[in-house]
């Protein structure tokens, strides 16, 4: 039977609301950043960016890199907080243009606004996601598991008296070499 | 009757229907007394493999007892204990009678999906995908089981059904896994995979007579239930699985590689191929991910043997080939041909060779069932194997 040897913490996957809305902002990361990644020229001439095309492609090759840090692993709690880190300077970026007298600030109020948004449910997210107490892991010791009568090297080759069958058998070039009995040309053992 | 039934993406319920009613003269219905949940059930839970509708009934690993049978079947009689293989076989095809049981051409009542996808049929199958038929399964009360005379294992009375129900699916799929190998007494034989499959894997090498039996893993449950059975382990979030395993053979390489895992292999930073699996996995522009397949391919010592047991549904991308020809490897792969190993392994059984029921790890009731595949999907509480006992 198992003995729980002893326990230690170890962070298991999140659940709930929390997760669900963690992988939305997943998805939500990689759509945008294909959008910055691909569309930077048509983005930053909406806003009245012009200019900052490599800075846009930059920004969305982050969404990208944390969009699939969300949706691939396990814990997704780092990579919403890098979210929110994303957040803050995507606002100094948006601040920066709102001062710009040559940008289209009317524009730029609505993407500030937009991201202002997205910024509080990546918070909340985070905040969701970082106040679930990681669920403390037992540890099971099975080394007494050995479905075996005896000592597994008592039990090597108990089963040699088993046949494999011919369409299964590797071809007897491919066995183990062995030296030849006479001299001559090397053979494969048969 | 209750069953588990799957309504979608980490979605089990436990319902009532209808029970099993005789729909063909050669079907049976069976009272099932032990079912399991297998690792191969995740990728449904998961909902990584095609073909499912919501409302099918989960399982295929099931035993229990006839109660009813067809007008046709002449071997079987209410009351006799059997032991249900995953795979439903006609045992008359010109397949079944090579012993391939697993690519029966007759008993996947939706053969056209199945040929559109694989080029041509395979066998149906209990509680999967519709592509192998949609059979209802046995995580369940009752099971309808078509085609039964040939697909049953009639077991004796008098063992328990621990020991016997993984004659069904995990104790002949690791056998399978170990004789593809063709093991020779001089052989490393390296094992992707501990879960329960990989485990009746190392003990089914050692059986037949590996010198080093290598399992690869990081859950440390399963690491420490395969040193039990014999096997060097490799945590493969804290070593190098390429470099320990040429380290063990002496830079050579295992001879022979089994794959264990199949299509969810795991998903981390440390190693990048398996995080753009994952991504484009999410994305649908590859359906599994192959990273043990890479891994094997590579280390793989030249002229050497991979066999792959694992589960593999659709599309797999950035196989190495070239190592993989250029060594000259051979890959033996394919769902267990379970009644073709049965007879053999259940005498190994009875003798005392083998006691499969170490790797049970929670016995609960159908009712707990749902809880327990996410259990067993996250490995929580020490979860290796799930038996379910609906009556």
């Amino acid at each position: 039977m198992a003995h729980h040897r002893h326990t230690r913490s170890r962070q298991t996957r999140p659940s709930g609301s929390a997760e669900t809305l963690a992988q939305g902002l997943g998805w939500f990361s990689l759509a945008l950043g294909a959008a910055e990644l691909f569309g930077a020229r048509s983005m930053a001439r909406w806003l009245g960016m012009e200019g900052n095309e490599r800075l846009i492609r930059a920004y969305g090759a982050r969404e990208i890199a944390t969009g699939i840090g969300i949706l691939t692993q396990r814990d997704p709690t780092p990579w919403i907080w890098g979210r929110v880190a994303g957040d803050a300077l995507d606002l100094a970026t948006l601040g920066n243009a709102l001062r710009d007298r040559h940008s289209h600030h009317d524009r730029v109020a609505v993407a500030f606004g937009a991201v202002a948004g997205v910024t509080v449910l990546d918070v909340v997210c985070a905040n969701a996601l970082t106040g679930q107490e990681p669920q403390p892991r037992r540890y099971f010791d099975y080394s007494d598991r050995s479905g075996l009568p005896r000592p597994p090297q008592q039990m090597r080759g108990a089963a040699r008296d088993f046949e494999v069958p011919r369409d299964m058998r590797i071809p007897d070039a491919m066995r183990p070499y062995k030296e030849p009995q006479r001299p001559g040309r090397p053979q494969p053992s048969m | 009757m209750k069953a588990l039934r799957w309504h979608g993406k980490e979605d089990i319920r436990c319902e009532s229907v209808p029970d099993p009613q005789i729909e063909d003269p050669r079907d049976a219905i069976i009272k099932v007394t032990s079912c399991a949940i297998c690792g191969s059930d995740l990728h449904l839970y998961d909902h990584f493999m095609p073909g499912m509708q919501k409302g099918d009934i989960m399982g295929h690993e099931t035993m229990g007892e006839v109660v009813e049978t067809g007008s046709s079947i002449k071997n079987l009689k209410v009351g006799d204990r059997v032991v249900i293989p995953f795979t439903i076989i006609c045992g008359e095809c010109e397949q079944c009678r090579r012993g391939n049981f697993s690519v029966c051409e007759r008993t996947n009542r939706n053969a056209n999906l199945a040929a559109k996808a694989f080029g041509h049929t395979t066998a149906g199958l209990f509680g999967y995908t519709h592509l192998t038929g949609g059979y209802p399964g046995g995580q369940a009360e009752y099971l309808r089981v078509p085609y039964a005379d040939a697909t049953h294992i009639k077991v004796p009375k008098g063992i328990p059904d621990e020991k016997l129900l993984f004659l069904s699916d995990i104790f002949p799929t690791g056998w399978q896994a170990a004789v593809q190998c063709d093991i020779e007494p001089t052989d490393t034989v390296a094992i992707w995979g501990a879960g329960p499959v990989g485990q009746m894997a190392i003990r089914s090498a050692l059986l037949l007579g590996a010198k080093q039996v290598i399992a690869i893993d990081y859950v440390p449950e399963r690491l420490s239930m395969a040193q039990a059975g014999g096997a060097t382990t490799i945590n493969f979030k804290e070593e190098s699985v390429i470099e320990r395993l040429n380290e063990l053979t002496k830079g050579k390489g295992p001879e022979k590689c089994i794959d264990a895992v199949g299509l969810e292999a795991h998903v981390s930073m440390k190693h990048p191929d398996t995080v753009l699996d994952r991504a484009k996995q999410a994305v649908m522009l590859e359906s599994d991910r192959p990273h043990v397949l890479r891994e094997m391919m590579y280390v793989c010592r030249p002229a050497g043997v991979l066999s792959v047991p694992g589960v593999y549904g659709g599309l797999l991308d950035k196989i190495p080939f070239g190592a993989m020809m250029n060594k000259g490897l051979t890959i033996r792969t394919g769902q267990t041909h379970v009644n073709r190993w049965t007879d053999d392994l259940l005498r190994r059984i009875e003798e005392g060779q083998i006691d499969p029921s170490f790797v049970i790890t929670h016995t609960v009731g159908l009712e707990e069932g749902p809880e327990m595949y996410k259990k067993f999907r996250d490995k929580q509480d020490g979860c290796i194997k799930v038996v379910l006992k609906p009556n």
